[in-house]
This record gives structure tokens, sequence and C-alpha cells, in this order.
């Protein structure tokens, strides 16, 4: 089943076309990892599909329903996809748990012990039960990322678009990271992710699509693409990041 | 007469000023922190029009001085409407819009000061703008304005002195009508700076321990 259409998209800022045309469809259960050079618009891209950045042009659909659609009820629709950013974005005045808690308390009209339950539940499946209490200052890079992917499964979004979610950690603590998302994987969650980790695509995609200026230049499975691309803009570009 | 006597004999009716006062400032401030708080979420909205009536009050108001704005009020309006406005009402009104254009600034640099990935993270759980707003920016930004508000309140409270000049008795007024009767201008000045440093004394003293508290989480 089609999960996510994107049809000729285009996105530009000011004169700056930074999507020119992208056309994908990403199924069910289906990991895709969208890679490619800085400014190539791979964030754009993964942005425009929960709408933080207004397509200029192009349709998207999610389960089916048109995201640039007039009365589309755009709070409804994000609430099934889970976003996790490159700088974490934990509300610093809350603990941990109600980071958590907070969209399950107040938008799906959970009680408190619910919302704590099910906040218990992500929290052990992130490995940070003991940090419930604590505030986000307190955790270091990569405990917050997995708080930040526990806050956004809390919705418990039918898709989770990672953009760029171990950019900004210390490189000891991509790997903790990795393995959440990889875990979230292998239970069959349809996950967009924008990333540098290479290994990490190779490992865990069903797809990789490669982006340059742009386009869409070249997508496939992994071996596909790391091993037999023949595109030639790709091959510069792998074998600079390998 | 003794210095320490003529104060005491004035007490009563600087009491009852420094009332006026204080029951002034806390209306005033109270309804400038909400139009202050809805013009400066409005200052930052994506709708011209809203943006450009915040801006347009915040120029103007700023743009005047405080005394003309309320002889205005006061003297000015009722000649041309039919209202009839007390000394007190008219201060409330000047001192309101006075404070609010003020506070609109604060509030519009507050908000803005929070990092827009605060807003982003709101939205895509399924907030709304004014949810997001009030559950997650608002909160973190009226931390930050609360230097800057209290500054704010006490000038207000200071520019309610200014109230004299269409002869509400509030506190510097009742000074003034007191050594106009006993000529002792020095106890009786004296004592009205007093008064007012009382006042905004413990209002910072509040301030403080609200930062402290609200430092804790």
């Amino acid at each position: 089943m089609k999960m996510i259409e994107v049809q000729n998209l285009k996105k530009s800022f000011g004169k700056l076309e930074v999507l020119k045309d992208i056309n994908i469809d990403v199924q069910s259960q289906e990991v895709v990892c969208v890679i490619g050079p800085s400014g190539s618009g791979k964030s754009t891209l993964l942005r425009c599909m929960n709408l933080l950045e207004e397509p200029t042009g192009g349709d998207i659909l999610i389960e089916g329903d048109n995201l640039t659609a007039p009365k589309i009820n755009i709070n409804e629709l994000r609430q099934r996809m889970g976003m996790v950013f490159q700088q974490f974005n934990l509300f610093p005045h809350m603990t941990v748990m109600e980071n958590i808690t907070l969209g399950p308390k107040k938008l799906k009209g959970k009680t408190k012990s619910e919302a704590n339950e099910l906040g218990t539940q992500l929290l052990d499946k992130v490995g940070l039960v003991d940090k419930a209490e604590v505030y986000p200052d307190n955790l270091s890079g990569g405990q917050k990322q997995r708080v930040a992917i526990a806050r956004a499964l809390a919705m418990e979004p039918h898709i989770m678009l990672f953009d760029e979610p171990t950019s900004a950690l210390d490189p000891e603590m991509v790997g903790e990271v990795l393995q959440v998302m990889k875990d979230l994987a292998e239970e069959g969650m349809m996950m967009i992710i924008v990333t540098h980790e290479m290994g990490f695509a190779k490992e865990v995609a069903d797809r990789v699509i490669f982006m340059d200026e742009g386009f869409i230049v070249e997508q496939g499975t992994p071996d596909e693409l790391f091993n037999h691309s023949q595109n030639e803009r790709t091959q510069v570009f792998l074998s600079k990041v390998l | 007469m003794e210095t320490i006597e003529v104060i005491l004999e004035g007490l009563p009716t600087l009491l009852r000023g420094m009332g006026v006062t204080i029951e002034i400032t806390v209306i005033s401030l109270i309804l400038a922190m909400f139009i202050g708080l809805i013009l400066g979420v409005f200052s930052i909205t994506k709708s011209k029009i809203l943006r450009g009536f915040s801006m347009a009050f915040v120029d103007i108001i700023r743009g005047t001085p405080l005394l003309v704005q309320i002889l205005f009020i006061y003297f000015g309006l009722p000649s041309v409407i039919d209202i009839d406005l007390t000394a007190f009402s008219a201060g409330v009104i000047a001192i309101t819009v006075n404070a609010a254009a003020y506070l609109v600034e604060i509030f519009r640099a507050g908000i803005n000061s929070i990092d827009k990935g605060q807003m982003e993270a709101g939205r895509t759980i399924g907030f709304s703008y004014a949810q997001t707003m009030r559950l997650i920016i608002l909160p973190q930004a009226i931390k930050r304005m609360i230097p800057a508000i209290v500054n704010q309140f006490i000038v207000s409270i200071k520019d309610t002195s200014l109230l004299s000049a269409i002869g509400l008795a509030e506190l510097t007024l009742s000074g003034q009508s007191i050594y106009a009767a006993n000529y002792r201008a020095f106890e009786i000045l004296f004592a009205v700076g007093v008064l007012y440093f009382v006042i905004i004394y413990s209002l910072s003293l509040f301030a403080r321990w609200l930062e402290r508290r609200l430092d804790v989480a």
C-alpha cells in the first residue's frame, strides 16, 4: 500500500529553486534513506512531507490525503507522522516524561496515568527509563535524540521522518541512536531518513535515494546504489563519503 | 514643628494617595499585559494587517509623551466624543495603553528569542499554532521576559505620578496638597519618595524571588 506519494514536487525559496520536480512513492513498512551533498534539497523534501515547508508546486499524498488541499486538517495529519530533528528540539522546560506525554495527553485525550504508562514503555524501548524525571539539559546528545524519538512515537504515528538525526551528535553517541532506529525498522515502521550515515543506509534501508541539486538522481536498493551505480554524479559523491 | 511630626501628620493622606497609586498601577498593568500579549502575538503573525496594526500602535504610543496622552484622554477626548471620564479611569486608560506599547515589544522579542525548532517540534507532534504558543513557546519566553517586564512595571509605577496633572489624588498629588498648605516641601517630598521606593523595591524583591523559583524548573 502506498503510504506517501510525492508528485511533481517543486519548492523555491525566493528565486532559489531547491526542489525541481520530485516524484517518489513510499510503501508501508518501507525504510528509505535519502542521501546527497548538502544543499541537494533532501532536508527540504522531508520538511515538505509534513508541511513544515509549503511546496511551491506539485502534490504530496499521505495515506491518500493530499497535504496541499485547502481544507486538509494538517494538525490531524501530522499526528500520523512522527518527526525527529537534527537538533532534537526537546522542550527544555519539561521533564523527559512530560516531553513524551504532552501530545498523548493534550491531543489524544489520554489520562495522566495512561500517558505515563505509554511513556514508560517508550522510554524502556529507547533504554532511558531511569531518565523519566530528568530535564533535557541534563542529558547527553544521544540520550536527547532517543527521547525525541520516544516523543514522536508517543503519538503512535504510521510514518517516521528523520532529518539527519545523528549529524549533531558526538561520534561515540551515533551508535545508540542508530540502534533505536534499526529496532524500529525491524518492527516494520515506515521510515524516511535523511542521513550521512552510509553504513546505516547500507544495512537498514530497503531503498536509497540519491539527491543532487534538487533532483532525484538515482534510487535503488543499497546494493544497486552503493556497489553498482552507473551514474557519474552518484559515483563522485560516494567516492567522497565512503 | 519637628520633621517627624510633619511627616506623621501627613502620613494618612500620603497613604491614601499611595493606595490610589497602587490600585491604578495594578489595574493598568493587568490590562496592559493582556493587550501587550495579544498585540505581541499579532506582531509575529503572518498577517500583514495584524502586524501593521500592532506596529502602528507601538509607534504612535511610543512616539508621543505620556503626559500629552494623559491630557489628551482626559481633556481632549471628552471635548469631541460624548464620554464622561473620571480622572481615575482616564488614568487607567493612559497607563494601560502606554505600558502595553512597551510590553508588545518585550513580548515580541521574548517570543522571537525562542529557537524556531521549538515551534516546529510542537507543530509536528500535531499541535496547532495557538496550542504550541500556549504550551511550549510562552512558558519558555515569559521566563526570559521577566526582567524586562518588571522593568516596565517599575517605569509604569513611576509614570502614575504624571496623573497628578489631571487632578487624580495619587501619591504625588497627595504630597503636593499637603505642602501647599504647610510649606514643608522637603519633609513631605522626602516621605513621598520613600513610599514610592517601598512599592518599587517590594516589586523588585518579588521579581527576584519569582525568577529564582522558575529557575528550579
